[in-house]
């Protein structure tokens, strides 16, 4: 009751800021009444109030009400979500918002990637919906990817009536126990009087610090219930204070040790492109003359058209970036979390290398690989000071920096790895088309500005490799969880976001099946995203272990093993409404992406057909060193020995 | 692999012992004790850890449960620094004869009895690990029907307090 004193100590003398309710009919405020009233007017009357923080004036409304009021307060302009018993109530107010538009998807896990696909392509909070029980466990998926690749989003769900918690009522289900693990943070709302306060909570923890999915469950009784309504609400967060300054002694710390370096590598993650540090980062590229290697996570965020940059490393990196890191004598890692598929094995990886490792998540820092010099900060910070410090050094007067900074053997050598490996792959025997062909020709004809989203496997691993990326926010793919079925959903949130581009969905054929309903979502709502199935008839990646490490026993990998087309994907993008289309030769290849280019009003999807041997080269085998990369089938690079 | 006491101020809601025991399961801690009770403020709770962990997965930890948003503060106690108590409750077999044995021994502790009847007693005793593990060491040999034990408590010797300048609002 705290709250509400305080609520109606504010009560404001305008008689006509406060919403008259009828006594007689006790019906609740239509929410279109409460909306245009919360918000301040452009009457005569009412002068323009400015945008310093604003006592509102005090609403009588539903918690459903105040749900959508905070919602629109706090700029969520998309919801994608599915209705059921326990969030109805929710979904009335919802119906007269003219600031939050509701996306009605097909499947929850549908509304959970494509908040997601919609976040990834803005840095905005992505916001999905569900009713209680299984509508929440749908989301279950969506929740751990957003963690796993600190995606900014807030998930609501509906709850049984707070009375009927614990009795194991009809679709309930202990979200918030259930996701705990796989959220930032997670609230159980059971007061109306709460809800404004969770949502502001929600959205300001998700998408400060290091961000993360939150998740707001809310019983039906307090959606249904009357309460009041005031904008901003008091947030309670007293243990949540992410460090975003970073130290300066670190900082000069780390400019020394560059200094020194003799064979420094930018190792640049994911946080590059969350934090928004790519303009930044590219500065200090540009300052440092540092090779570059962007993970799966980071791509786009240095343009691969720099010649600085060496790729991706990893399991399925570029040799010139792997071979890079591992022959190192200093990694600055930027945003990065030395994941097992970046190290290989841990132990052997970048054996001569001194670290230093920004990251705004301390518990990131020194969990995998010790940092020498760790920096904790927003990373758009560390690198702003570091060029700052590295800038304000004296420079002798032919312009270089005393004390080093001189890579340009190293760079010279990386560059030599670089021409001498350069990603390629080899076509099929038979003539049939190659998988690697039709997403070089997707990015090629479709540029830059594109959006390219993929799914998980080797359509991914070359999507990553063959598409040239040259923005940060290009390129979304699930990188931490690897959720199959990304695709689809999270083009549809990301073409929702950012209606003007083209966004293509890079899937394979056995990901694409597992999302594709949302197909219908994205024709009735005409958001064109175009669908790239690269259809090699099996789950491709997994095969392609199979063929290395399983004697080519392909056990349960065949996803069509007649000929007949299981589905037909060209006659199933018809059915929802989508222009089907299909390229089984290389000729087919070019035409077949232009005429998807050419079509802005309706879903596309194209059904390439491509030889199903095709492998992801290079390859860093599981579990061993990355020396041990192959660059093909038994092609290991042979180093010359006296340059170690 | 080493023992240590850890003490967790956390805010006072529903599901933030459920967030710190999952977050040390998650993460493959074993948790040797817990205990959780109120503290001098009111909308504050202080849980008692103590972990078996090694120095690295140590600090892994303490980064972890620091990234708990309910989690205000997070302080390792080292035994020489801090006083760490444990209650004990042991319900011993005591006839007759036995009870005065008991009474004596169970004195050397500072232990009392708290429940007597004809075949047995109930004490009660307050202390560290160790001196628990002596007294229930002295009694074996009389026959030990039940045993209840609290998870640790324990807080840093000096005037400092753990809540000092742990209650800065956010926005």
């Amino acid at each position: 009751m705290r709250g509400a004193a305080i609520v109606e100590g504010r009560q404001p003398n305008r008689k006509d800021s406060v919403i008259s309710v009828s006594d007689t009919t006790r019906q609740a405020a239509s929410p279109a009444d409460v909306a245009s009233l919360a918000r301040p007017r452009r009457t005569p009357e009412v002068p323009e109030i400015p945008e310093a923080p604003v006592v509102q004036p005090v609403l009588t409304v539903t918690g459903a009400q105040a749900l959508v009021l905070a919602l629109e307060h706090i700029g969520a302009d998309t919801v994608f979500g599915i209705p059921g018993g326990a969030i109805l109530p929710a979904y009335d107010p919802m119906l007269d918002s003219t600031k939050v538009r509701h996306i009605l998807v097909r499947h929850e896990q549908g509304a959970g990637h494509a908040a997601e696909g919609y976040a990834a392509a803005t840095g905005k909070v992505g916001v999905c919906m569900a009713t209680s029980g299984p509508g929440a466990t749908n989301l279950v998926t969506p929740l751990a990817d957003a963690h796993m690749d600190s995606i900014s989003m807030v998930a609501i769900t509906g709850q049984v009536p707070s009375g009927a918690i614990g009795s194991d009522a009809f679709q309930e289900a202990d979200i918030r126990g259930i996701t705990m693990p796989i959220t930032k943070h997670s609230y159980l709302v059971t007061d109306p009087g709460k809800i404004a306060q969770a949502i502001a909570e929600a959205f300001h923890i998700a998408s400060t610090g290091r961000p993360g999915p939150v998740l707001v469950d809310i019983s039906k009784d307090a959606l249904a219930a009357s309460t009041t309504f005031t904008w901003p609400p008091q947030m309670d967060l007293p243990g949540y204070r992410p460090v975003t300054h970073p130290h300066g002694k670190q900082i000069r710390e780390a400019a020394r040790l560059m200094a020194a370096a003799a064979r420094p590598v930018f190792y640049v993650g994911g946080g590059v492109v969350r934090g928004r540090a790519s303009e930044e980062l590219r500065e200090l590229v540009e300052l440092t003359q540092i090779p570059v290697v962007t993970t799966l996570m980071a791509r786009g965020t240095v343009p691969d058209s720099n010649p600085l940059n060496l790729g991706m490393p990893g399991m399925h990196g570029t040799v010139a970036a792997v071979t890079g890191l591992q022959k190192s004598d200093l990694i600055i890692a930027l945003g990065a979390r030395f994941d097992d598929r970046v190290t290989g094995q841990l132990a052997s990886f970048a054996p001569g290398a001194k670290v230093i490792h920004a990251d705004i998540d301390p518990a990131e820092i020194s969990k995998n690989r010790t940092a020498d010099v760790p920096i904790v900060g927003d990373v758009r910070e560390v690198i702003r000071d570091l060029t700052a410090h590295i800038r304000a050094q004296p420079r002798s007067d032919d312009g270089v920096r005393p004390g080093a900074w001189d890579f340009a053997a190293w760079r010279e050598r990386v560059a030599g790895w670089k021409s001498e490996f350069p990603l390629g792959y080899t076509d099929s025997e038979d003539g049939t088309l190659s998988p690697q062909y039709v997403i070089e020709r997707i990015g090629a004809l479709s540029g830059p500005d594109a959006t390219y989203v993929a799914g998980v496997g080797q359509h991914q691993m070359w999507a990553a490799q063959f598409v040239q990326y040259e923005r940060p926010n290009a390129w979304l793919n699930s990188g931490g969880l690897g959720t199959m079925g990304y695709a689809v959903p999270a083009a549809m949130g990301a073409q929702v976001a950012e209606p003007g581009r083209t966004v293509w969905a890079i899937d394979g054929d056995g990901c694409f099946q597992m999302t594709n309903q949302e197909l219908a979502t994205c024709v009735v709502n005409r958001i064109p995203i175009k669908v790239a199935i690269i259809n090699n008839r099996s789950l491709g990646m997994v095969r392609q272990w199979q063929t290395l490490f399983y004697d080519q026993r392909y056990s349960n990998t065949d996803l069509q093993p007649t000929t007949a087309r299981v589905p037909d994907f060209v006659k199933l993008a018809e059915a929802y409404g989508c222009v089907g289309l299909r390229a089984e030769t290389r000729e087919e290849v070019d035409a077949m992406i232009t005429q998807a280019l050419g079509i802005t009003d309706v879903p596309v999807v194209i059904d390439f057909v491509v030889h199903r041997d095709a492998m992801v080269w290079p390859m860093v085998p599981a579990g061993v060193s990355n020396d041990r990369i192959q660059a093909a089938r038994n092609e290991a690079p042979v180093w010359d020995r006296e340059e170690d | 692999m080493s023992r240590h006491t850890l003490s967790v101020l956390v805010e006072d809601k529903p599901g933030v012992l459920t967030r710190v025991a999952a977050l040390f399961s998650r993460r493959g801690f074993n948790i040797e004790s817990l205990a959780v009770g109120p503290t001098e403020l009111p909308e504050l709770s202080r849980m008692t850890v103590v972990v078996e962990v090694e120095g690295s997965a140590l600090e892994q930890v303490t980064k972890q449960l620091n990234k708990l948003i309910e989690v205000l503060k997070v302080v390792e106690l080292e035994p020489s620094a801090s006083v760490q108590r444990e209650i004990l409750l042991v319900k011993v077999r005591a006839d007759v004869i036995a009870r005065s044995q008991i009474i004596d021994t169970i004195q050397l502790f500072k232990a009392k009895v708290v429940d007597v009847s004809t075949d047995a007693v109930t004490i009660e005793c307050t202390g560290s690990s160790a001196k628990l593990r002596a007294l229930l060491e002295v009694l074996e040999p009389f026959g030990i029907k039940e045993l209840v034990q609290s998870g640790m408590v324990a807080m840093g010797r000096g005037s400092r307090s753990i809540t000092d300048r742990s209650l800065r609002h956010v926005g």
